[in-house]
């Protein structure tokens, strides 16, 4: 590859694999709210 | 709040995440990006791309996440009682139709898509391209559409790999959101496995596919071809056109989905976070795994000139096969399942999607169970289907892309951005997004999505209205403008097709060609049929809330 492309895909990629992951790892991460909430996979009561 | 819903929600946030970021990857992540970007300037597409998702792209997901969220409070599910709750004209709940209509007329010839993904696999486990040359590849394509043709000894097989699809999503839709969640939680992972499977031999392959027919094929050629920056090419408005068109399909917004799947959110979760992490899941997909498969594949058997020739939406089914056999028997197989199985993946994961608009519409205001919901949306996917596949090659096909897959999606977003930064009121709108958020969203966005995006929409729709011809923008500022035949006022006009007409001069094409023009007629027939059906729902919805006493 040339060098021009190698840079500019390599900045591109990483980047966008960069902020995905720092997002998906902050959803991952922030302890869920207390119920009720929206979802009901840790709900108390089955809805 | 409305009597007939409020059961169905989602299992987890990951699951949600997962479902709309599912709903946004699809065929056109590793189809459409590619070609679209060899097209229009290789690595100086990228550049307009990324500005227009930053500036288009992620201000549409805030704005149909949370108006989604706000109507959800109200116990709408749908895109018109959406609309309908965020300001109080009668008109809005009629554009909201827009919503519906999409996904049902999309679903309809999607799933034709998706069907075709389904019998590759089936093709590449059974051996039917093993000693196939590439061209008897694109050929069986073409056989395999023609329905009356069987490729598989079964009659009708492309009608019922169709049906059998079909069937699969609307089961699926049956069990409501858990149905989507779970299909999102197996297909996404798996889909982004396969990519990147794909992605590393896409990377690795070299020069190693050479062959004395392409000596000068070579894998690194097609990423130069990908990513050399041609920065005079910036400037071309057609680019940008091209750049926001791609943003635009590529995270299915101005279709009601995400609304819909956010109208199950409460007003105390977040969705800020969620929306540009499902965003940028889908620009993972599409810009590192879509631009790593196919484009470097095909240059690293057939050679760049090649690809300058054919880059379009039909390597994947006539080209790539071919390529895989070079691979051997063995890995051609798993290389066919992987491939065939993540474009069946971010088909379905879209096609659900399509499915729960309509759903939460008869739910919500008819009183459909899940079952009733999900089957007769199936029923009437299935009969605005099949036109698409009996008459494929007459046009019915791309009259469904052009109208409802296109048109409709760019007519939609402008009205809810309208309607939501300057009727419902920024101040409004930026709580709403920023209500129960994990992450701040940047002061600046209140004003890109009050001016900047209205502004790039409406770019984006009067550049489609009055396309230039030859899509040169210069030449046409410079020296008059003369209408493209691919803009909506000569589609409308059907000038192309009357242009063919009168150049044929054999009988047998312009009787073709006739034939062409009766079934594209047809084709707006029956969508326009399906709005009217669809605009007269909503108007019994409304009297039903009125006689109800339920009209807020």
């Amino acid at each position: 590859m040339n060098t021009t492309a190698l840079i500019l895909m390599v900045i591109v990629q990483i980047t966008v694999i960069s902020i995905t992951g720092y997002f998906f790892y902050r959803v991952l991460t922030i302890p869920p709210r207390q119920e009720p909430d929206s979802y009901d996979e840790n709900d108390d009561v089955p809805r | 709040m409305s009597n007939s819903t409020s059961s169905d929600s989602w299992g987890s946030r990951v699951g949600l995440i997962l479902a709309m970021a599912g709903n946004a990857v699809g065929l056109g992540n590793f189809l459409r990006f590619p070609v679209q970007a060899v097209n229009n300037g290789g690595g100086a597409f990228i550049i307009p791309y990324l500005v227009c998702f930053l500036l288009m792209g992620i201000p549409l997901l805030w704005i149909e996440w949370s108006s989604g969220r706000f109507g959800g409070k109200s116990g709408h599910h749908s895109t018109p009682f959406v609309l309908d709750s965020m300001d109080k004209r009668q008109f809005w709940k009629y554009i909201g139709v827009f919503g519906i209509f999409t996904n049902v007329a999309v679903a309809a010839y999607y799933c034709y898509i998706e069907s075709w993904t389904m019998a590759y696999v089936y093709h590449s486990i059974s051996g039917t391209f093993s000693g196939l040359n590439q061209g008897q590849v694109a050929d069986f394509f073409t056989r395999y559409i023609d329905v009356s043709h069987s490729t598989t000894g079964i009659p009708y097989e492309a009608v019922i790999f169709y049906v059998f699809c079909l069937a699969l999503n609307t089961f699926i839709l049956s069990r409501g959101l858990h149905g989507v969640e779970r299909a999102a939680k197996i297909g996404m992972p798996l889909l982004i496995l396969f990519g990147i499977v794909l992605a590393i031999r896409g990377l690795t392959l070299g020069d190693s596919g050479a062959t004395p027919e392409h000596p000068d094929a070579n894998a690194f050629e097609g990423l130069n071809f990908l990513w050399t920056p041609q920065f005079d090419s910036l400037t071309n408005p057609k680019v940008w056109l091209a750049a926001a068109g791609q943003i635009f399909f590529t995270l299915s917004v101005g279709m009601g989905t995400v609304q819909c799947y956010a109208s199950y959110v409460r007003s105390r979760d977040d969705i800020a976070l969620n929306a540009v992490s499902a965003g940028f899941m889908n620009e993972f997909v599409e810009v590192v795994l879509g631009s790593l498969i196919v484009i470097p594949i095909a240059a690293g058997y057939l050679g760049v000139d090649w690809l300058k020739e054919n880059a379009g939406f039909g390597m994947a089914f006539q080209t790539m096969p071919y390529l895989f056999q070079q691979w051997g028997p063995a890995l051609s197989v798993f290389a066919g399942v992987m491939w065939f199985g993540l474009l069946f993946f971010a088909g379905i994961t879209s096609s659900l999607a399509m499915g729960t608009p309509w759903m939460g519409f008869m739910r919500d205001e008819f009183g459909f169970s899940r079952n009733k919901g999900a089957w007769t949306f199936g029923a009437v996917v299935l009969a605005l289907g099949l036109p698409t596949v009996f008459f494929y090659q007459q046009g019915v096909f791309d009259e469904y892309d052009y109208w409802a897959g296109t048109v409709s999606l760019v007519v939609f977003a402008l009205a809810e951005t309208i309607l939501f930064a300057w009727i419902f009121g920024m101040d409004k709108g930026w709580k709403e997004i920023n209500e129960g958020g994990d992450i701040k969203v940047p002061l600046i966005y209140k004003y890109i999505i009050k001016w900047v995006t209205p502004l790039l929409l409406l770019f984006v729709f009067v550049g489609s209205l009055v396309t230039p011809k030859n899509n040169d923008w210069v030449n046409a500022l410079n020296n008059g403008w003369e209408l493209d035949n691919s803009s909506i006022i000569k589609q409308i006009t059907n000038t192309g097709l009357k242009e063919q007409i009168t150049a044929a001069t054999d009988p047998a094409i312009i009787t073709a060609l006739e034939d062409k023009m009766f079934y594209v007629s047809l084709a707006r027939f029956i969508l326009l049929a399906l709005f009217i059906g669809l605009s007269f729902l909503v108007y019994l919805a409304y009297k039903r809330r009125k006689a109800e006493g339920r009209i807020t």
